[in-house]
């Protein structure tokens, strides 16, 4: 076996186009990829344009909200491009140079306080999106949605902490200032208090009546108004979110694009390379001399995966040791990403030799382990529950009975203690090794067709 | 090269190869029915017949690649070389590096002794750094029957050696292929050329559609033609034998 993976080397090292190309693309696929999914947490740049004057101030009731602090804050979610007028954060959507531009109107400041007011107008945000790209569209969208959202609700949980100050105020009594000058309010607790002691010295007969019902009007309005706290409360927040994880080990999305990347790398090296690589022996008509007597089709097949697996450590190794550059990786766990790799490896290996038995020339079998493999690790990534019920019974079938999503799994473990457990991740791929390498051996018998 | 035929046929218990009744089925389609023959150390059989007679099944099932339906093959002693059609080679090696990987997977004690005997049997020692696929067809044919001549077998099959070969390359393939019949080796080789086969062949063997129409030696074969079909025994041998296949129906 050993003359065979000799000679599978021998060939590659003739090939040097091929050997590039097999090291090359899929690094660069797995950088791609790693950039792609790394990004997504980088701010979008937004083209921002405030058109309310400088330093006015914005008051919700007698309270002074902090502008400056959320306009900061605002700035620190997404990267704020300052432009200074309506055309230019047009000009700079249209031209690419930021995703989206959001305007401030100049009576945005006036509107808001309004809602304080007696008079109450809804302010306005402009939000500009170049529609020629609807994932750009979407993302900006989305961005500038949840950052209104979070805007409206830090407005209204404020607009609420003032009303409540009033109610507190008709309840319970106190000093209150309108226009620089200052105003002691009784409140319906002490107001009730003072009628019940004036009902004392009353003699019955209609006034103490009389009197009796305003104290009753008094108190069912005191009870009512202690409801409304929370009543307005739950308006600002109706939903509350209680966050819970039940299941899944997710790791940072940095060693997850990490994990991606090296898996594609792995698969691609390997399905690839030993699909091709058994084709080869078809190709050249090699297969029925060698497997005639002088090396068993089980043997052969054994070659194959082992050529696989050795080309896939060496050049997953070589991707995340070049990934150092950029990344800190914990070289400490260098035994777990080899378990990894080596179970992934194999587990692609065979589904690539099962691939190079079903064709009798390098190139159909390279094209069928392409074809085959793209869709099937993006169909992997795919979150559940982002897809429709049959749908995603589907895509589980198929991340179940193709190693990627397993080999990812293995690779996030093995990269960081926060991953999930290896043990699953393998054993799911020693089976996946063993189904494709039966599978593969069992369809070698086409090979004696004459 | 008549002369590389043997002149006398060895008596039947010395035959190097003996296939009996021979079936091979593929689905509904019957490859072949029932063919016998023998051949004897150091005779070169040829396997005659149009396409889709049954040559290259016939040939597999001697090399102990396809498994008969019924019949039995007797190989008394030795190794059965098998040389397909197609080169089965490696064209990203060289010349040199072919034949030491079989030389090595055939077990030899000592690859490098084996693989200077077959570059210098074929005539190709010059050419040992080569890269397979910078060779002509016909050098191509020559390593490939080398590579099935390397564990010395007693009986070589070669099916269709000659195809896609220009006069010349045919000429050089047979000297070697004679040598190695000279030599005691029983080569039993297929061919659509009637000419090649009845020039190098010491005994043929005709089949069509699967069955065996005839097996003796190329005299005994012009002789059954003249008789089957007297209408073309006077002009050129392959018309004569296509007018006597047209005679048994095929």
């Amino acid at each position: 076996m050993r003359w065979l993976l000799l000679k599978d080397l021998q060939i590659l090292r003739r090939s040097p186009l091929q050997a590039a190309l097999l090291v090359i693309y899929p690094i660069l696929i797995a950088v791609l990829v790693g950039f792609a999914l790394s990004r997504d947490a980088e701010k979008p740049r937004v083209a921002f344009l405030n058109l309310v004057p400088q330093d006015t101030p914005f008051n919700v009731g007698q309270e002074e909200f902090d502008i400056v602090g959320a306009r900061s804050e605002l700035c620190d979610r997404i990267d704020c491009v300052r432009v200074h007028s309506r055309e230019q954060a047009l000009d700079k959507v249209r031209d690419g140079d930021v995703l989206g531009a959001l305007i401030l109107p100049e009576d945005l400041v006036d509107k808001l306080e309004s809602l304080g007011g007696l008079n109450p107008e809804q302010p306005t945000v402009e939000v500009i999106v170049n529609e020629e790209d609807p994932v750009q569209e979407r993302l900006v969208d989305d961005r500038i949605s949840t950052l209104l959202a979070e805007a409206n609700l830090r407005i209204a949980r404020e607009v609420v902490r003032v009303g409540s100050g009033y109610l507190d105020l008709i309840l319970n009594g106190g000093d209150f200032s309108l226009l620089g000058a200052s105003f002691r309010v009784l409140g319906l607790a002490p107001a009730a208090k003072v009628l019940k002691a004036v009902r004392t010295e009353l003699p019955p007969g209609p006034e103490r009546k009389a009197l009796d019902e305003v104290i009753r009007f008094s108190d069912l309005a005191r009870e009512n108004l202690t409801l409304a706290n929370p009543i307005l409360t739950s308006i600002a927040e109706p939903i509350k979110v209680d966050k819970e994880v039940i299941s899944g080990d997710s790791p940072p999305l940095d060693v997850f694009a990490i994990a991606v990347a090296a898996t594609i790398t792995l698969m691609f090296v390997t399905v690839l390379l030993v699909a091709g690589s058994l084709a080869l022996e078809r190709e050249e008509n090699a297969f029925a001399r060698v497997t005639r007597s002088l090396v068993s089709r089980a043997a052969l097949l054994t070659e194959k995966i082992s050529l696989g697996i050795v080309a896939a450590l060496v050049v997953t190794l070589l991707m995340l040791a070049g990934l150092e550059l950029f990344l800190d990786l914990h070289w400490e766990r260098l035994h777990l990403w080899v378990v990894a790799i080596l179970a992934g490896g194999a587990a692609f290996a065979a589904a690539g030799a099962a691939l190079g038995v079903a064709t009798r020339e390098v190139r159909a079998a390279s094209l069928l382990a392409f074809m085959l493999s793209l869709p099937l690790a993006f169909l992997s990534l795919v979150p559940s529950g982002a897809v429709s019920g049959p749908l995603e019974a589907v895509i589980d079938v198929v991340a179940a009975v193709f190693p990627f999503e397993p080999a990812l799994d293995a690779m996030s473990g093995a990269l960081d203690a926060t991953g999930p457990d290896l043990g699953g991740p393998l054993l799911h791929l020693a089976a996946l090794t063993a189904a494709y390498a039966l599978l593969a051996r069992l369809a070698m018998r086409r090979f004696t067709a004459v | 090269m008549d002369e590389a035929a043997p002149n006398g046929r060895p008596p039947a218990d010395r035959a190097a190869l003996d296939a009996r009744g021979l079936v091979k089925r593929y689905g509904g389609r019957a490859a072949l029915r029932g063919v016998s023959f023998e051949a004897d150390p150091g005779e070169l059989v040829a396997v005659i017949g149009p396409n889709g007679a049954g040559k290259t099944t016939l040939l597999s099932i001697l090399a102990g690649i396809v498994r008969a339906d019924d019949g039995a093959v007797h190989l008394p002693r030795g190794e059965v070389g098998w040389v397909p059609q197609q080169a089965a080679l490696y064209r990203r090696l060289t010349v040199e590096e072919n034949l030491r990987l079989f030389a090595r997977l055939e077990g030899h004690d000592d690859p490098e002794r084996s693989v200077g005997e077959m570059l210098e049997l074929a005539g190709l020692g010059d050419r040992r750094h080569e890269l397979v696929a910078r060779l002509s067809g016909g050098n191509q044919q020559r390593v490939n029957i080398a590579i099935g001549f390397l564990a010395r077998p007693v009986v070589l099959l070669l099916d269709e050696p000659s195809v896609g070969l220009d006069p010349r390359q045919r000429a050089r393939l047979w000297e070697f292929v004679s040598g190695l019949a000279g030599g005691g080796t029983t080569v039993i080789f297929s061919t659509h050329d009637i000419q090649e086969a009845e020039r190098y062949g010491g005994r043929l063997l005709v089949i069509a559609d699967g069955e065996r129409l005839f097996h003796g030696t190329p005299a005994e074969l012009r002789q059954t033609v003249a008789a089957e079909a007297p209408e073309a025994a006077e002009r050129d041998f392959e018309t004569a034998f296509v007018a006597f296949l047209h005679h048994r129906g095929h």
